[in-house]
């Protein structure tokens, strides 16, 4: 069963839809949740390579990609509440200069 | 089986651009959750097994509790911006958006996967002990150096998220 071309055009759309919401977004949560949409359409590009190319690395791939995603986001959303808590917003159009 | 994978991935679609378009930060969060879940099951259509129970533990369980649990204690207001979609800033964000799309489809349907072939055949997989096994071997011996390493980088994320979320501001 080929279905290269279907997993593949969905991992393209869905990282272009992450793209996308990191482009015309302003709250930095939703901005987050965008760059995780990025990530996992990597990972099912990654599986799928795996798939048609019969190699297991495409998977271990996969799997260091999560761990660093579940390590970005604990550090992340730690940034946010501590911006949060010195700003009182996430908005990230009123966080758009470096000074505090 | 087509069924499956083209449910599925219309599904994904449909809900990670739910995710961008919501402006209460909640329901993306939900909307998330039901993107990450096909994934799982795209990974699972993949005979990607350990990936998709990790993608639902990890993902679907850790990350999505962690979001959740962030939005309510920052407690928002949702969003005013509906209006302001199609202002031109973001109509040019849109336009590139979908030309990166279009560019990367026209990549993948006009090529052949290429790249070096690997020997893990399912039949071998399953008369080897199954996936799991083949797959932690393959973590402990090629990719050991990676894994200790993975390791670091999350006491590294510990250390970081406790010292940002205990600091004095």
């Amino acid at each position: 069963m080929d279905y290269s071309g279907v997993m593949l055009v969905t991992s393209a759309a869905i990282f272009t839809i992450g793209v996308a919401g990191v482009l015309i977004r302003r709250n930095a949560l939703i901005f987050f949740m965008s760059i995780e949409l990025m990530l996992n359409a990597a990972n099912l590009a990654f599986a799928s390579f795996s798939y048609f190319l019969n190699s297991l690395d495409g998977q271990v791939f996969v799997f260091f990609v999560m761990m660093v995603a579940a390590a970005e986001a604990a550090v992340g959303l730690g940034i946010i509440i501590a911006i949060f808590k010195n700003r009182k917003t996430v908005d990230l159009y009123d966080l758009r200069l470096l000074q505090g | 089986m087509d069924w499956f994978v083209y449910g599925f991935s219309a599904l994904a679609i449909a809900s990670a651009i739910m995710v961008i378009t919501r402006r209460n930060p909640i329901i993306s969060a939900l909307y998330l959750c039901l993107t990450l879940f096909c994934l799982a099951a795209l990974f699972v259509l993949l005979e990607a097994y350990f990936i998709a129970a990790v993608q639902v533990l990890v993902y679907a369980g850790a990350v999505m509790v962690l979001f959740i649990f962030v939005i309510m204690l920052l407690n928002l207001d949702p969003e005013k911006m509906i209006v302001e979609y199609f202002q031109t800033p973001r109509m040019i964000s849109v336009i590139s958006a979908l030309l990166l799309f279009g560019f990367l489809t026209f990549v993948f349907w006009t090529n052949n996967i290429t790249g070096e072939r690997g020997y893990d055949f399912p039949v071998q997989i399953t008369q080897g002990g199954g996936h799991l096994k083949a797959m932690s071997s393959k973590l402990f011996t090629t990719f050991l150096l990676a894994f200790e390493v993975t390791s670091i980088l999350l006491l590294v994320a510990i250390v970081g998220a406790v010292v940002l979320a205990k600091r004095k501001v």
